[in-house]
């Protein structure tokens, strides 16, 4: 289980854990769970395209993505917000599906970014990957505090100069170099699993900003270190664990919530 | 004409099965999205999509019908997020988000327990769709689940725009606004369950989302909203797939352009069209009601209200 | 005014100086001057919709506006001041967010810093300092969301107040109070101004409860505004002028009433209650 090629899906998990647990602890703050799917989903299209030209698919992704960013912010300045969001995603889509009409060739090989391929990560590929990661970390600490006052009260930072929609996409393009990153290994559709699940819960927990940040890190580990355990032993694919495992741990969230409501009212009384 | 219809155009049976069910579903995605971008609701809109897609991976792996899968699993999920959600709003996209993340795995299990297909042929297939291969029985499952969609959208009308325009007044009229929220997201997961196995999930959320969004934003009533994007789903819808069709004469290689790509696009551009600040304002002020175009959102959102 | 004139000048914490709105071809403020003073509290009196939030938005710098100017502290008002202080209306934050009362206030001190925060023991004295001032001491570690309007009130103004601005711009923070809250904040600001001689402008549709602790008032209808002390500005023949039309100040046991004729014109006045009760 720590042997061979599944040293790489240890390495490569942990790394993506990082991420999602920090990116995605104002994916949930700020309510931008729609465009933390719509990224990551909307950007294969760019892999799509790239196979198509027959450049890197991590360059499309890249390029994708963060076209997807900038479209969702700029869109959603003029409309709602998430109206442009869903427009931005199925555009893409449909970008996707034209460039994989005109060639059968790498069908395979993109779709699969949909699902993702954790066990089959070369090693060449880690250095990139942790790079990038290590930009998405840095950018999460270096705007912690504007991105939780204008996520809390708007308002007020705009009163103190903060531009909110300049911080939304900031964060939205850093949303977008974790996704760039992340799609190859975990896949479109998972990553979005862990973006919402570890951090969603974290804040169940915690009323301090810091330790919920850190909590979302540890729960995505927990994620992602016992789903690849469990989808090495029983040979299921790992992305129904981390699904599973990340809608579990919201619901122990909530309900450690209810009864700490309940505990502590039960102590006022007496 | 001969220019514009390439040959067998009308003639083509799979073409007319097209027409036929494109105009049924984008009426039914107008009534119902309508509502959906008002309650700001696109993302469980376009969510319960993926959700239906694992009730079908499950429906192939256990050998009951596609319909009922995606229907179910769609309800089902719906179901969840109100569970979990509340009415605010931030909350609800966290409750659309798990429910989402929970099913894409199960989706990962049931593609992968079911041998008989491959992985990435199921998705391709859930993803696009293919509006051109409808037999007739999907026409007919359509029309008579469109017919119940619309007629629960024409008995919610007035609470839903109520509770729309403020959730307060709406329960403050005795309206149980929980309930209707409730009634509503359902009828929308059976809408997003129909139109994602008819024409794929990439179609459902464009149709049902695209043509209401432009359609409120150069109209000032709902019931013309509805209409407007009745009119602007049936447009893009036939033109797209008119291109599709034609677009197989476009290139030496025959390789035809997707259906999806071309209605998205249609819809798309009206939508970036309707945001244009001078059509906006020409359409806000023909209409009396609203107020010098200041702030014409409120008032013309309760002004709506008062003349249905 | 014994002052001279030019020293006066020199001295204000704000000036605005002939500021007028509009809204595509609707005048929402007209060739407004007032100015706030060191150490005074201010009220922006006027009903609903007469423009008070509009006018604090243009002292913010969040509103251009289409003549005029506003000077902080003699100086032309940048983007990013942080002489100012400011309280929204109406916030409604978000139970589910873990900030605390603690956190917000801190990020009153430093939120617009990049980094993890790391906060020095002073730093986190000062933190402690200010939830004492505004008496959140004891809710200072339950989830701002989770607080009342009156609670989530007093985080606001401590946010603010950490910075140590020279001017606090409140926006209707009395709105939706009830009585006692309302008291409680009022003796709190009227405190703020007194101890650390911060200029306070605070936008109400109510003046009564403000009567006792302000020094100014900024009276405020149909987009034009008359200012100076309580005694100058709540008078028949200077409202009078104001509104167009005649209307009575009425002084009722410590309270002041503004009323119209029965009959008199009243397509241009503010919705009802400032002439009702105030």
């Amino acid at each position: 289980m720590f042997s061979g090629f599944m040293v790489n899906a240890w390495e490569i998990s942990t790394i993506v854990a990082i991420v999602a647990g920090m990116v995605g602890f104002f994916v949930v703050l700020r309510g931008s769970a729609f465009p933390a799917h719509a990224i990551p989903n909307g950007a294969f299209a760019g892999a799509a395209g790239a196979s198509l030209v027959g450049i890197d698919p991590l360059v499309g992704l890249g390029v994708f993505s963060l076209l997807a960013a900038l479209g969702i912010s700029s869109l959603g300045r003029r409309g709602r917000p998430d109206v442009a969001t869903a427009l931005a995603l199925v555009m893409m889509l449909a970008l996707g599906a034209a460039f994989l009409s005109q060639t059968r060739e790498f069908e395979p090989q993109v779709l699969g970014l949909l699902f993702g391929d954790l066990f089959g990560v070369e090693t060449r590929k880690i250095l990139p990957i942790a790079l990038l990661a290590v930009v998405c970390v840095l950018a999460v600490a270096t705007l912690f505090r504007p991105l939780l006052l204008t996520s809390l009260v708007p308002e007020v930072a705009m009163a103190r100069g903060m531009r909110p929609h300049l911080i939304d996409t900031a964060f939205l393009v850093v949303l977008a170099c974790a996704t760039t990153m992340t799609v190859p290994v975990v896949g479109a559709l998972l990553i979005f699993a862990l973006m919402i699940g570890p951090p969603a819960a974290a804040r169940c927990f915690t009323s301090r900003p810091g330790v919920a940040l850190g909590a979302s890190v540890v729960l995505a580990l927990l994620a992602v270190w016992s789903s690849i355990a469990c989808a090495y032993l029983s040979n299921w694919p790992v992305g129904f664990f981390v699904g599973t495992f990340c809608a579990g741990l919201y619901a122990i969230g909530r309900i450690y919530e209810v009864l700490a409501a309940a505990m502590s009212r039960r102590l006022a009384l007496r | 004409m001969q220019l514009l219809f390439e040959p067998g155009f009308f003639s083509n049976a799979s073409v007319r099965g097209a027409l036929v069910l494109g105009a049924i579903v984008a009426v039914v995605s107008a009534a119902v999205g309508v509502f959906t971008v008002l309650r700001s609701q696109s993302f469980a809109g376009h969510a319960l999509t993926d959700v239906a897609t694992t009730g079908g991976a499950a429906a192939t792996y256990y050998g009951v019908s596609v319909l009922a899968g995606f229907i179910s699993a769609s309800v089902i999920g719906a179901g969840s997020i109100e569970a979990i959600g509340t009415h605010r709003v931030r909350r609800r996209d966290i409750a659309t988000g798990i429910v989402l993340g929970a099913a894409t795995g199960l989706s990962a299990l049931f593609l992968w327990l079911d041998s008989s297909t491959s992985t990435t042929g199921a998705t391709q297939q859930i993803l696009f769709g293919s509006i051109f291969s409808v037999t007739g029985s999907t026409v007919l499952d359509a029309s008579i689940l469109g017919a119940a969609i619309l007629l629960v959208v024409a008995l919610l009308w007035r609470p839903l725009l109520l509770s729309a325009v403020s959730t307060e007044i709406a329960a403050a009229r005795g309206i149980r606004t929980k309930l209707i929220g409730l009634l509503f997201t359902l009828a929308l997961a059976v809408t997003v369950g129909l139109t994602s196995i008819a024409i794929g999930s990439i179609l459902s959320t464009a149709l049902l989302i695209g043509p209401a969004a432009a359609a409120l934003r150069v109209t000032r009533t709902v019931v013309r909203a509805v209409s407007l994007a009745c009119a602007l789903g049936i447009a893009a819808t036939w033109l797209g797939i008119l291109f599709a069709y034609d677009s197989k004469y476009w290139s030496s290689s025959g390789n035809a352009l997707p259906v999806s790509f071309f209605i998205v696009s249609i819809v798309f551009f009206l939508y970036l069209l309707t945001g244009l600040p001078a059509l906006r304002r020409r359409f806000a002020r023909r209409t009396p009601t609203s107020v010098q175009g200041t702030r014409p959102a409120p008032q013309a959102a309760s002004a709506a209200m008062r003349t249905q | 005014m014994s002052v001279p004139e030019v020293v006066r000048e020199a001295r204000a914490v704000l000036e605005v100086d002939d500021v007028s709105v509009s809204f595509s071809g609707r005048t929402i403020l007209d060739h407004v001057s007032f100015e706030v003073r060191p150490g005074e509290f201010t009220g922006l009196i006027g009903s609903n919709g007469v423009g008070k939030t509009t006018l604090l938005r243009v002292i913010l710098g969040l509103q251009k506006s289409s003549t005029g100017a506003v000077r902080i502290l003699g100086a032309p008002r940048s983007r990013s001041s942080r002489s100012i202080g400011y309280v929204p209306q109406k916030v409604l934050l978000d139970p589910d967010v873990p900030v605390r009362a603690r956190d917000l206030v801190a990020l009153g001190l430093d939120a617009h810093r990049i980094g993890l925060p790391r906060r020095s023991a002073a730093q986190r004295e000062l933190v402690e300092r200010t939830l004492d001032e505004v008496d959140a001491t004891s809710f200072a570690d339950a989830r701002v969301g989770s607080l009342s309007g009156g609670e989530q009130q007093r985080v606001l103004i401590a946010h603010a107040l950490i910075s140590r601005p020279q001017l606090l711009l409140l926006d209707e923070p009395l709105a939706n109070l009830d009585p006692k809250s309302v008291q409680e904040i009022v003796a709190l600001l009227h405190r703020v101004v007194i101890d650390h001689g911060v200029a306070v402008l605070l936008s109400a549709h109510e003046m009564n409860s403000l009567l006792p602790v302000m020094d100014r008032v900024v009276y405020v209808t149909g987009g034009r505004a008359a200012s100076g002390t309580t005694d100058e500005v709540i008078r028949s023949d200077v409202l009078s002028a104001l509104y167009g039309h005649h209307v009575d100040v009425l002084q009722l046991h410590g309270r002041v009433l503004v009323v119209a004729e029965p009959g008199a014109a009243t397509d241009d006045l503010p919705a009802h209650p400032t002439l009702q009760l105030d």
